[in-house]
């Protein structure tokens, strides 16, 4: 990796501004993209503030049917915190890559990077989340804007994520055979007012939500509710591990078994 | 009752001590005074004209030493090739130049183009990046067929094609195969890929060249399968330097695989540049940089076909296969298409008539070398398919079908130039039905059915041809190295043995098994021996590790230099004991006089041999050490039956491997421990081929599994809890100890039991498909069902 200066803030405010002192400078949650592409030398920031240390940011509270994770929380912490209040969450997060990357990596890392094949969009997204950050709240419906791309500003830190826990939930994944993240991942969670349905891994454009899924399950939430819909292949990811028409197909499996599961 | 000590027995590996505290003593762990570090840069294009390389901005930044181009290497010889083929015209093959560092022309992404030396590997990488390259970009050649059509673009410009050899075996057989297929009531045809993969050794490879002034001397360490072959090719072809001045060592080593047998320009140019620069000169390798820059393995497209006679009788055979050498000829890697496959088509079966094709290809694609099994799987794979799609043809059980045309009486001489000393196949495939428990299966379908999965059986066989090699027999068949093996055995005063081997330990447990033999031969404690392997300057000369040969011909050297110790220190006992040579007796450590209680201890003797006060001196020396080399008669030819059940989820493609049973003729075994472990390591490869690994390449030459995120490697939740016997044992006819070999077994074995196995779930569930291409990803079988 390239030369660079490290700040570990232990405030909010504190790392607001260590961030907007310096054009170059790259928050860091846990690191488990970030760090990798800097060894690779694919970027290259003048200073790293990492949000580890701010306590604001950590740990899980469940208020009112609401689930807040702070946004340097671990998926490893996720998991075990939320087990209880909502477990299609705690499942998702319990199963993202391994130990080590679930020790070190966070939502709020998760959410900003939004890789499109990460799981964490598919739930913020499936469960209507809000995202808050040092400047405002935004809805997961306005917040992610295509493949590693966010409407998150310049120095602008997720600091918490905030899911309303619905009746019943599920999150499908299918591996990607090498690096485990998901070649498609379906989650799908009923509301009182009706079901979310979000896929992530599959789309050219990252997480979505696919509609008309959830108008069928909303009007019978039942697998069989979902016969004769199909995601078209156009506008799916190809590579060597499947095809737009693959995984345009693995969508309507998963979100079946998904309905399945939660039902 | 097993045994606790010696042949047979399973102590514990002593060697993981060390590898599993974190005191191993690796290549990277060695740090020489004022070491610099070099890091190369590699060519980005597949294919690209170097004109201009400036290096001035580059020199000038901090801890920059010097840097390397191909020009410094002008008059220094270039990588070596180890293996000669002639093709079907009696021609030699088409041998490019190798030059340590490209010069002219990037060849592969990953062709390293400059090499940098600094202070820190930081700096030298920094330094990479200020160089200044003009390079124009070539089309690359990248698919074998379209490399071979005329008016290709070519890899190497001063070759008349990308065809390294067409080779025809056996050649005078082949109006007679025709004449077979012709005549035959069924023929089977499949076209097949067996597709390229990376080795991935834990550790990568890592050199550290040295240069001591005052003495002329150049050290190398590596992480090398072989270090006596490494120091004979680089010492000879590359850089001049005999081998007094010269030495090589091997520590301990994470992992080979095979890919850690070949010599690399990295290991030339670290020992080079120490000594341009009086400076010791290290490179450690980088994951991403393995990926581009170890040779990798496989990588053929064949086309076989299985004549049958109205009995369902093997009639003849014929294949043909385009085999990929990459961008230059990587040390054997001629020899592996060829005599590494070709020889083991015959398989396990008595079919009178074999040719095989293969045309071997250059591209713009990082040279291919031997991969666990190195020629063999890739024979075993095309047989047991074609032979598996025959039987579903004709509607026979493929077990009965393979049953019906074995080879069941030895030595037997195969239509393919080699001699099976021993076997007993029907016997395999018993203990492999019943450990397998095949009868079982309709039962564990249904169940899987009920639970909406397809479940599939496969079953295959393998021979391979190891203890590599007769070096009469290979020096005809193109080799240009010996393939015989040595040991020195020496005896201390005290009764405790260093054996000194040319046989390298990275993984395969020689510090454990090899004591066990001559503790046994002896009769003392295995904890009394200690091998010693890996450094040019302390074993005797041995062409190293690798085609599961060095129970087989290193122990065998072993064997015959303990012998010869035993009978000195007969002759020794039978001096201080008054009696005759011949009347001495070693049993448990205790030199007696037959039919008398006069007796000496082991550490008796060999005190006497060290203090000779009362020693027949004027018969013998003084002393107790012994060198043996061993050069086998005939390869020896391990054998088993695989068996592989599958589940397959029909929605997604996805398959899981839910039994895996492997019975192996192994001959002698000497640790079964180490066997089944050697056993599983192989399978898991084979199964991570089968299901998981490849490297693709696009039309471009790029890599694009180039890293763990695109390069699926089998993960434990991958495999299944093995059934691994070795109880058919039909020993070695030629070897002292009867032994055969079992390193890479599972990794020829496996792969076609579990295509067998999706092939019959497949069809099971209606489906008209007769093959899909490894590895089965899901994508890959979905698609094979929705085509």
């Amino acid at each position: 990796m390239y030369n660079f200066d490290v700040e570990k803030p232990t405030s909010i405010a504190d790392a607001v501004a260590a961030l907007a002192s310096d054009d170059e400078a790259q928050a860091l949650g846990g690191g488990q993209t970030l760090i990798p592409t800097l060894k690779q030398r694919l970027a290259s920031p003048s200073k790293l503030v990492s949000l580890s240390g701010v306590a604001e940011m950590q740990g899980v509270s469940t208020d009112g049917g609401v689930v807040s994770i702070g946004g340097a929380t671990p998926h490893g912490v996720v998991a075990a915190e939320v087990a209880q209040s909502y477990p299609a969450l705690a499942a998702l997060a319990g199963n993202i890559g391994d130990p080590a990357v679930r020790n070190r990596g966070t939502i709020g890392g998760s959410l900003a990077n939004n890789d499109p094949a990460a799981c964490y969009p598919a739930a913020a997204l499936a469960s209507g989340a809000t995202i808050v950050t040092n400047g405002r709240e935004i809805a997961a419906d306005d917040y992610f804007d295509g493949l590693f791309t966010t409407v998150l500003e310049e120095g602008e830190i997720v600091t918490q994520v905030r899911l309303p826990v619905p009746e019943a939930a599920n999150y499908q994944k299918f591996v990607q055979p090498a690096s485990r993240f998901a070649l498609v991942g379906v989650f799908v969670a009923k509301f009182a007012d009706g079901v979310r349905v979000a896929v992530t891994g599959a789309s050219e454009d990252g997480v979505f939500r696919w509609s008309e899924a959830e108008a069928a399950l909303s009007a019978n939430f039942s697998a069989d509710a979902l016969d004769g819909l199909s995601v078209a292949a156009d506008g799916m990811m190809a590579d060597i591990h499947g095809s737009k028409a693959y995984r345009a197909h693995l969508i309507g499996v998963l979100t079946k078994r998904a309905v399945a599961a939660a039902a | 009752m097993p045994k606790d000590t010696g042949i047979g027995a399973s102590p514990k590996r002593r060697e993981d001590v060390r590898f599993l505290t974190g005191t191993g003593n690796y290549t990277d762990d060695i740090n020489l005074n004022g070491q610099a570090y070099v890091h190369f840069l590699r060519s980005d294009m597949a294919h690209a004209r170097i004109n201009s390389i400036d290096t001035a901005a580059a020199s000038a930044m901090p801890g920059v030493v010097r840097i390397f181009t191909g020009a410094d290497f002008e008059g220094v010889g270039g990588i070596p090739c180890g293996w000669q083929i002639t093709d079907k015209h009696g021609e030699a093959m088409q041998e490019p130049a190798h030059p340590v560092l490209a010069q002219g022309k990037a060849r592969y992404v990953g062709d390293a183009i400059a090499a940098v030396v600094a202070d820190t590997a930081e700096q030298a990488r920094d330094a990479a990046e200020a160089i200044e390259l003009d390079m124009e970009e070539l089309p690359a050649v990248i698919d074998m067929k379209a490399a071979v059509q005329e008016g290709a673009t070519k890899v190497h410009d001063d070759l008349t094609s990308n065809l390294c050899y067409d080779w025809g075996f056996v050649e005078e057989n082949k109006p007679a195969v025709e004449e077979a297929f012709a005549n035959a009531a069924h023929v089977t045809t499949l076209e097949l890929v067996n597709n390229r993969l990376v080795a991935n050794p834990m550790e990568p490879r890592v050199a550290v060249g040295d240069f001591n002034r005052a003495t002329g001397d150049s050290t190398l360490y590596t992480t090398s399968q072989n270090p006596h072959v490494i120091r004979l090719l680089m010492g000879a072809f590359v850089l001049g330097i005999p081998e007094h001045k010269l030495r090589v060592i091997a520590p301990d080593v994470g992992g080979g695989f095979g890919t850690k047998i070949f010599h690399y320009a990295e290991e030339a140019f670290c020992t080079f540049a120490a000594k341009a620069l009086n400076r010791a000169v290290k490179w450690t390798s980088s994951r991403s940089e393995a990926f581009i820059s170890d040779a990798h393995g496989r990588d053929h497209v064949s086309t076989i076909q299985l004549a049958l006679d109205a009995d369902n009788n093997f009639t003849a055979l014929r294949t043909d296969t385009y085999a990929n050498m990459g961008a230059y000829l990587s040390t054997f890697a001629p020899s592996v298409p060829t005599w590494l496959h070709g020889t083991l088509m015959a398989g396990n079966y008595k079919t009178p008539l074999i040719y095989v094709n293969v045309k071997a290809v250059f591209t713009n694609t990082v040279p291919v070398d031997a991969y666990r099994g190195a020629g063999r799987p890739e024979a075993t794979y095309q047989l047991e398919r074609v032979i598996d799609k025959a039987a579903r043809e004709l509607g026979v059980d493929p077990v009965a079908l393979r049953r019906q045309n074995f080879i069941t009486e030895f030595p037997y001489a195969t239509p393919v130039a080699v001699e099976y000393d021993t076997g007993d196949y029907n016997a395999t495939m018993d203990k492999l039905e019943e450990i397998a428990d095949i009868s079982g299966f309709a039962a564990r379908r249904a169940a899987s059915e009920a639970k909406g999965k397809v479940r599939g059986l496969g079953v295959n066989c393998y021979i391979e041809a190891c203890g590599i090699a007769p070096s009469n027999l290979v020096g005809q068949l193109g080799a240009r190295a010996g393939l015989y093996e040595s040991a020195t055995v020496r005896v201390n005063a005290t009764g405790g043995l260093v054996v000194m081997t040319g046989s390298h330990s990275h993984g395969q447990g020689h510090e454990t098994s090899f004591p066990q033999v001559i503790a046994e031969m002896i009769g003392i404690d295995e904890s009394m021996v200690e091998i010693v392997h890996g450094d040019t300057a302390n074993t005797p000369m041995g062409m190293g590790t690798y085609g599961s040969r060095s129970l087989a011909v290193g122990g065998s050297a072993m064997v015959r230099a303990t012998e010869k110790i035993i009978a000195k220190a007969k002759k020794i006992a039978a001096h201080i004991l008054e009696a005759s040579d011949a009347d001495i007796e070693l049993k448990d450590g205790q030199f007696s006089v037959a039919g008398t209680d006069k007796s000496l201890a082991w550490g008796d003797v060999t005190l006497a041999a060290y203090v000779p006060h009362n020693y027949p001196l004027e018969d013998i020396e003084p002393g107790l050490e012994e060198t043996a080399f061993y050069d086998p008669a005939n390869f020896t030819y391990p054998s088993g039956a695989y068996a592989c059940e599958v589940e397959l989820d029909p929605e997604t493609g996805k398959v899981s491997i839910e039994r895996f049973a492997a019975a192996d003729d192994f001959g002698n075994v000497v640790n079964p421990m180490i066997v089944e472990g050697q056993v599983h390591g192989g399978i898991g490869q084979g199964i991570g081929q089968a299901l998981l690994e490849a490297a693709v390449y696009n039309d471009e030459g790029q890599l694009l599994s180039a890293s763990y995120m695109d390069y699926a490697m089998p993960r434990a939740d991958d495999l299944p809890f093995y059934q691994v016997d070795h109880s058919c044992q039909t020993p070695c006819t030629h070897n002292p100890l009867g032994v055969k070999g079992c390193g890479e077994a599972g990794a020829i074995g496996s792969p076609p039991a579990v295509v067998n196995a999706v092939v019959d779930a497949l069809q099971s569930m209606g489906k008209d498909i007769t093959h899909v291409d490894m590895p089965l990803s899901p994508a890959r079988v979905w698609s094979a069902m929705h085509e």
